[in-house]
Formats: structure tokens, sequence, C-alpha cells
């Protein structure tokens, strides 16, 4: 009895027991007809539509439009917060100049940048990659930055004994040692990068999931909106997998409890 | 090529509360120097300073007559502080970046066998005991064969058995390339086994640490802690210890 209780729990498929009773509740409901199919379509209808997307082409076609804008605008944003991150972790002279700039421009939220960049780039790609870009930024330089500022005297003055010049010292100590923060500056760079591709293609585009939201909502079917949010979810979460198991591997030396 | 260290009028003071000084010593080149005191004495401020880690208040640390090249002092911490991201390998070669890797390798080699770790070279850090971590920052220091050895509390980790191996180890290569060493220790044994000099320390609670007693123990080597004649010693140390 207890056993089987342990067992029960410390699975991973524990973590599945919610989503499976709502899943239930969801079908049941709509079965019912206690929830309308205009409020919430019957799982089956979005299965259903999600098979008719696959099957027009549409399906790859938005997951096609917004990986690639997510992907240039994940890489732009995670480059220049690496660069400026290691620049101002490395030089104290580059951290007084940029980093209340930087610091300044975070306090923006980065939502109210769309219509200057709309403005400057156009209502096309380049606006929603520049937004992507820089929600991809701050994380990225935030956590970089603070790995490399929080990196532990004790092992920096292993390097002055063993007389490493301040290259040196960035190169074989500083940067691996904030590693760990890197890896999670790049995961939450990720997820802010999955939300402001959706609100780009929310506020306009003729193409990609955000797309498909936003028709849901215009034509009034429901059960396209949950299509396109099933498909945020999974695809954020397969990212997000795959990039903790590349950082994963990365940090492996660390010595924590649980990864 | 061992070197003399002359140190003059060395004071240090941490946000102006003075924990050292003056102290002035000279150390014969390729000798053993210990130094032996109570916790909080200032026994690791001294040391940093001769290592370049703190910059004194006053005075001066100098090899002949000219100012300690770096790349001829070795320190190892009282704590491991291995990076943990490196293999036990690549930390034992962490100072010797310079060296052609043949070189490196067969020197890394040899000082894992030295210190009685052969196999663990592949090994991360959070792998090892703490007793096998001080062991591979030992073998850290070692490898670059200094001039100028500075121990802090290297063994005081270590189990008596392995302490004893490492002492053996520390004076087999001290034979062999005469370097110079300065070690710390709270360990009278320890001072005694392998000390030609032994500077004992006094100072903490508000007295800045300084030499307050300087031996040379006249005892031929090797030494066993059982000797008659070390007992005496110690029984002299420990008066000298316990005054205040
Ligand atoms: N970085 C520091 N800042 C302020 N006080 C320090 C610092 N390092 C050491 N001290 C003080 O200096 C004194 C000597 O310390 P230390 O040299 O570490 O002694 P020991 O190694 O003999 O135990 C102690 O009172 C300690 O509190
Ligand atoms: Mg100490």
């Amino acid at each position: 009895m207890r056993r089987t209780a342990v067992l029960l729990t410390s699975g991973s498929l524990f973590g599945l027991a919610i989503p499976s009773f709502l899943l239930v509740a969801w079908l049941l409901g709509s079965a019912s007809g206690v929830v309308g199919a205009a409020i919430l379509p019957p799982p089956g209808q979005v299965v259903a539509t999600l098979l008719a997307m696959a099957d027009s082409g549409e399906l790859v076609q938005a997951l096609v439009a917004t990986v690639s804008r997510l992907a240039i605008g994940f890489l732009l944003g995670a480059l220049a917060g690496t660069v400026l991150g290691a620049l101002c972790g490395a030089s104290a002279l580059a951290r007084r100049l940029l980093d209340p700039s930087i610091q300044a421009l975070r306090s923006v939220p980065s939502l109210a940048w769309v219509p200057l960049f709309i403005l400057w780039l156009g209502i096309f790609e380049s606006s929603k990659i520049c937004l992507i870009a820089v929600g991809v930024f701050f994380p990225v330089y935030l956590n970089l930055l603070g790995g490399i500022a929080g990196v532990d005297r004790k092992l920096l003055e292993v390097g002055t004994v063993h007389g490493l010049s301040r290259a040196q010292a960035l190169l074989r100590i500083q940067l691996p040692a904030a590693l760990p923060s890197y890896v999670t500056g790049l995961r939450s760079g990720l997820g802010l990068g999955w939300m402001f591709v959706s609100a780009a293609e929310l506020l306009g585009a003729s193409s990609g999931l955000g797309f498909v939201l936003d028709d849901g909502e215009q034509t009034g079917r429901p059960e396209r909106i949950l299509a396109a949010i099933l498909l945020f979810g999974l695809c954020g979460k397969l990212s997000d997998v795959a990039l903790a198991a590349v950082g994963g591997r990365l940090v492996a030396w660390q010595d924590t409890v649980r990864r | 090529m061992a070197i003399a260290l002359q140190v003059a009028g060395l004071r240090k003071s941490y946000a102006d509360m003075p924990v050292l000084g003056p102290i002035d010593v000279g150390l014969a080149a390729g000798s053993i120097s210990v130094v032996i005191g109570r916790s909080g004495c200032g026994k690791t401020t001294l040391l940093r300073c001769l290592g370049g880690l703190e910059t004194p208040d006053a005075g001066s640390v100098t090899a002949g007559g000219a100012a300690l090249r770096r790349e001829s002092v070795g320190y190892v911490f009282q704590e491991p502080r291995l990076m943990p991201w490196l293999s036990v390998a690549r930390n034992v070669g962490f100072g010797l970046a310079a060296w052609d890797p043949e070189r490196r390798d067969r020197a890394v080699a040899a000082a894992l066998d030295r210190i009685g770790l052969p196999d663990a070279g592949q090994a991360l850090p959070k792998q090892l005991s703490g007793g096998m971590a001080q062991r591979v920052a030992l073998a850290r220091g070692l490898a670059p064969e200094p001039d100028l050895l500075l121990l802090d509390e290297p063994f005081s980790a270590l189990d008596p058995f392995t302490r004893a191996q490492m002492q053996e180890h520390l004076l087999h290569l001290h034979r062999a390339y005469g370097t110079t060493i300065v070690l710390i220790t709270h360990d009278m044994d320890e001072a005694l086994v392998l000390a030609d000099r032994i500077l004992v320390m006094r100072g903490g609670h508000g007295v800045p640490g300084h030499i307050a007693a300087d031996l040379a123990p006249a005892l031929a080597r090797p030494r066993r802690p059982a000797d008659p004649l070390l007992s005496n010693w110690r029984a002299s140390l420990a008066g000298l210890l316990s005054e205040s």
C-alpha cells in the first residue's frame, strides 16, 4: 500500500496527473454539453483541426514561419547579449560606460518598442525579429555579466598565483565559472523569444502560429486558437528541453543536488 | 634555482586594524621554514604577503635584493580551490599551460602518481573527498617546480597516515629540487618533522602577528615523531606556544 503510493508519487509520470484530470474534465464537459462548443470546442475537434492543418500544408508553413523568426531573433539577441555581457564582465571600464544605459533600456517594457520598430523597419520581418532579439538580449546579457562578476574570488586567486593575465583569467576562470548562469540566461532568453514571437505575429503577420491565433479570433474559430496554443506550448517545451540538454552537458561538472 | 628570501619591516592591517608586523626575517635558499602559531595570529596574512596576494602596508619581500618573480613562486592554499569544471589532471596541469603538451602530460602523470592518485586524472573535483582534493591542490602547486613554495596548512585535511606520506613526498621533492619552502601548520609534530627552522608566531585579539621565537631544531633526518630527541623539542615548542 505504502510502496504503491511511493511508486506513484516518485515517478516522472506523477506530473501528468493534473493535465490528465483536466483533459478528462474537458472531454466530459464537452460531451455532456455543459461547456458550449463556441466557448471551448471538444478535444476531438482541436485534433481534427490540427490534422486538417497538417493535411493542407498550413501547419508546416506556420511552423516554419514562426520557428525561423524565432531562430534568427534568438541568435541575434543571444549574440549581442553574449558579446556585451562578456565585454562588460571583462572590463570595468566597459561596464561603467555601457551597463547604466543597458539597464535604463531594460526598464522599458519590450513591447513598448513595437511602434518604433515598425516605423523604422517596416511591418514585415525586420521589426518582428528585432523585437524578439531585444527580448532575448536582456536575460542573456544579465546572466552572463552576473556570472562573470560573481565568480569566486578564491578561484581568481589561483589564477593570480599562477601568473595569469587579465585576459587569461577571463578565459580560463571567469567564463567557465559563468557557464551555468549563462545557460540559465539562454534558457530564459529562449522563453522570452517564444513570448515575443507570438506577440509580434499577433500584432500583424500573414503567416506563423501567431497569425493562426489572430485568424482564429477574427473568424470566430476557437478550435484554431486552441490548436495554435497547443503548438506554441509543444514547440516551446521541445526547444527548452533541447537547450537544457545541451546546457546540462556543458555544466555537468557542477556539484548540485539535482539538475 | 632555489632563492633566499628577505622580509623587512612587513606590516599589514585590515580596515585600520593592524593584524601583522613588523616582520623582519631572512630565509636561507633551499631551507624549510615552518610557521606555527594559534589560529588567528596572522599566519595566512604573512604567507599571502609573501606570495603577492596582499599588498603590505609597509615593508618589502625580496629575493637576492630584487623583487620576487611571480613565475618562481608556488602557492598551496588552505582549501583545495580546484576548478570544478576541469578534470583532476587538468587541475594539476593548471600552471603548466606554457609547457609543451607532451612534457605537461608526463609531469601531470608523475604528480598524480606521487600523491597516490594515479588513476584519478579523468575524475571531476566533485567526485573527490576533501583529503583527495587537498592532495590534488598540492600536486598543482608542486607541478611547475617553483623555486619558492608557500604552503598554508596543506596537510590539515588529511588523515595521519596520508599526512605522513605527503610530508615524505614534500621532503623528497625538496631534496630533488632544493626548493625554498615556507609551510604553515598548527601541528607541532609536523613542524618538528619538516623544519630546518621554526618560526613561532603570536598575535590576535588586537595584537598584530609577530615572530615570537625562532628555532632551528638540530635533528638528524629522517625524523620520526617518536624519537626522544624530538620529544624534547616538542616540550619546549609546546611551552612557547602556550605562553601568551
Ligand atoms: N580579509 C580580511 N579582512 C579583515 N580581517 C582579516 C582578513 N583576513 C584576515 N583577517 C584577520 O586577520 C587576523 C589574522 O588572520 P589570519 O592571517 O587568517 O590568521 P591565521 O592564518 O593565523 O589563522 C585575524 O584576526 C583575522 O580575523
Ligand atoms: Mg590561516
